[in-house]
């Protein structure tokens, strides 16, 4: 791999650039592999990246159907923050944070990690009351969250109307200022080109149709369309896919996939400074460095593998923009479009072992995985290399289902996020 | 939006409808004599396919009722309705 440098870069241009390299090879799929993993979204490939980097094991593939990071991780809105209610959340979105802040440095990619603040408005006292529990308890954790009065809201977001007579007025916010932003297909790039330049195959085109099991009941082999793969292990990192894969080894989940919409305003100059969000009112908006106004959306209400919604979700979620931000009333919306995400019943992902051996998986992340995404592969990294979970995600196991230790983050933000 | 098909008063936008989830889960007659696991799987554990799903609708502002439907999740297409309680329909996939 050719490493990013003001030297490689001086280099290129003296040279019309004619000497740039591919980020990542294009291998045929070998007879057996030590582990594959299976999803190249920005969890797996940050997966196989740290099972390379950590767990010296090179010998490994990423499978993915389509093109990488082409699903959610080139679909979502890029938010990031850390300030989830219950320990082992922050414990693990935390790891991520940590993670995130050098990780240009450690890619030698700029993922153009931007920590900007992440502001959440409170709208009524419920919000008020549980937005400085969360406060608290992120304080106790050790992460930054602090609460604004409406003033000081106005201060750190200019845009935002504090006018008294819009439907649900602001009446404060909470500010994570180490949250932010970072370039989504970036990180997907950046964790291919680390992983492929330490001897991970990524093969692209490759769609799992069949999860083989030996005599023992351990797995075997999986069936791709470019032919069988001979492995003892497997992770299953197939986001809103994963109840599909995970049939194909005979296992249900407890999963539903959801559409979920975003959507961008045509380009401005910067208004925006920060990310913005709403659970009550149902807003996130943030703006990308190319000046479009970055919107999500929410979930429909029905199981759709369709990647595309309502157009009543989207039109929902502009109405509450347009309340918070008036001037916003004459953008016209460029593109939206949907992704496929896969909710559990208490909104925590499921990141570890399953009922047959040699099979993993890291799945559940709903509408907010793509902020864990360094986090969840390190973890999960861990989990496929040892066969046992990281102190970090051991708490995240499929059993938590039959034994009641739910991680209620659904009950904690009230909203799916 | 979907144009979603009530049994009993015909096809109205989606927003006058709440989807209830994945039909045919009864709830076990004698949830003390299950075991843990058992139980997780009455309550969280859904078969979420991609293809056909036998799901439940409640017409919430029309007439009120609750009725099941087959939809292909891949294509969004409704392939039929039916009585709550009532046996799935055998239907070709549909759509994609």
């Amino acid at each position: 791999m050719r490493r990013f440098s003001l030297r490689s870069l001086v280099t290129e241009a003296i040279n019309a650039h004619q000497g740039w390299q591919r980020q990542w090879r294009a291998p045929e799929p070998k007879p057996a592999y030590d582990a594959i993993i299976v999803g190249g979204g920005g969890h797996g490939l940050a997966t196989a990246y740290y099972m390379a980097k950590q767990h010296g094991m090179r010998n490994i593939a990423v499978l993915e159907k389509g093109w990488i990071g082409g699903g959610n991780t080139g679909r979502n809105t890029t938010i990031i923050r850390s300030n989830y209610l219950y320990d082992e959340s922050a414990a693990i979105y935390e790891h991520a944070m940590k993670l995130w802040e050098g990780l240009s440095q450690e890619l030698n990619y700029n993922v153009m990690f931007s920590q900007r603040g992440v502001l959440m408005l409170a709208h009524h006292v419920h919000d008020v009351q549980s937005f400085k529990r969360h406060i608290y308890a992120n304080r106790l954790n050790g992460i930054d969250n602090e609460w604004l009065t409406p003033e000081q809201a106005k201060a750190f977001c200019p845009p935002l109307n504090l006018s008294r007579d819009i439907r649900y007025p602001v009446v404060g916010a909470a500010l994570q200022r180490r949250g932010g932003v970072a370039r989504h297909d970036a990180v997907a790039w950046g964790f291919a080109r680390g992983a492929d330049a330490m001897g991970v195959d990524i093969i692209q085109n490759c769609e799992v149709t069949g999860i083989m099991r030996g005599v023992d009941g351990a797995v075997s082999a999986v069936e791709t369309s470019r032919g069988t793969i001979r492995t003892r292990r497997i992770g299953v990192v197939a986001a809103g896919n994963t109840s599909v894969v995970m049939e194909r080894a005979g296992l249900r989940m407890p999963l539903e996939s959801f559409p979920l919409q975003a959507l961008v305003s045509e380009p401005v100059k910067p208004v925006f400074p920060c990310v913005l969000m709403s659970n009550a009112v149902h807003a996130y908006i943030s703006q990308s460095d190319k000046g479009e106004l970055v919107i999500g959306a929410g979930t429909d209400q029905y199981v759709s593998y369709s990647q595309q919604g309502g157009l009543h979700i989207t039109t929902h979620t502009l109405d509450a923009i347009c309340e918070l931000f008036p001037q916003f009333s004459r953008l016209r919306m460029l593109r939206s479009w949907g992704g496929v995400v896969d909710v559990t019943p208490d909104r925590s992902p499921i990141i570890g072992k399953t009922s047959i051996p040699g099979l993993f998986v890291n799945c559940g992340w709903g509408t907010g995985g793509f902020k864990a995404t360094p986090g969840s592969g390190h973890v999960f990294a861990h989990t496929l290399a040892t066969g046992e979970p990281h102190p970090i995600n051991a708490p995240f196991t499929l059993d938590r289902f039959s034994s009641g230790r739910l991680i209620d983050e659904a009950a904690a933000a009230a909203v799916a996020h | 939006m979907l144009l979603v098909t009530c049994h009993y008063c015909g096809a109205r936008p989606e927003i006058e409808f709440r989807c209830g989830g994945e039909a045919h889960i009864a709830r076990p007659a004698d949830p003390s004599a299950l075991d843990d696991r058992a139980w997780s799987e009455f309550l969280f554990y859904r078969t979420n396919p991609r293809g056909v799903h036998a799901e439940r609708w409640n017409h919430v502002h029309g007439c009120g009722r609750w009725f099941n439907a087959l939809r292909n999740t891949a294509s969004d297409a409704f392939l039929a309705t039916y009585p709550a309680g009532g046996k799935r329909p055998d239907v070709a996939t549909g759509g994609k």
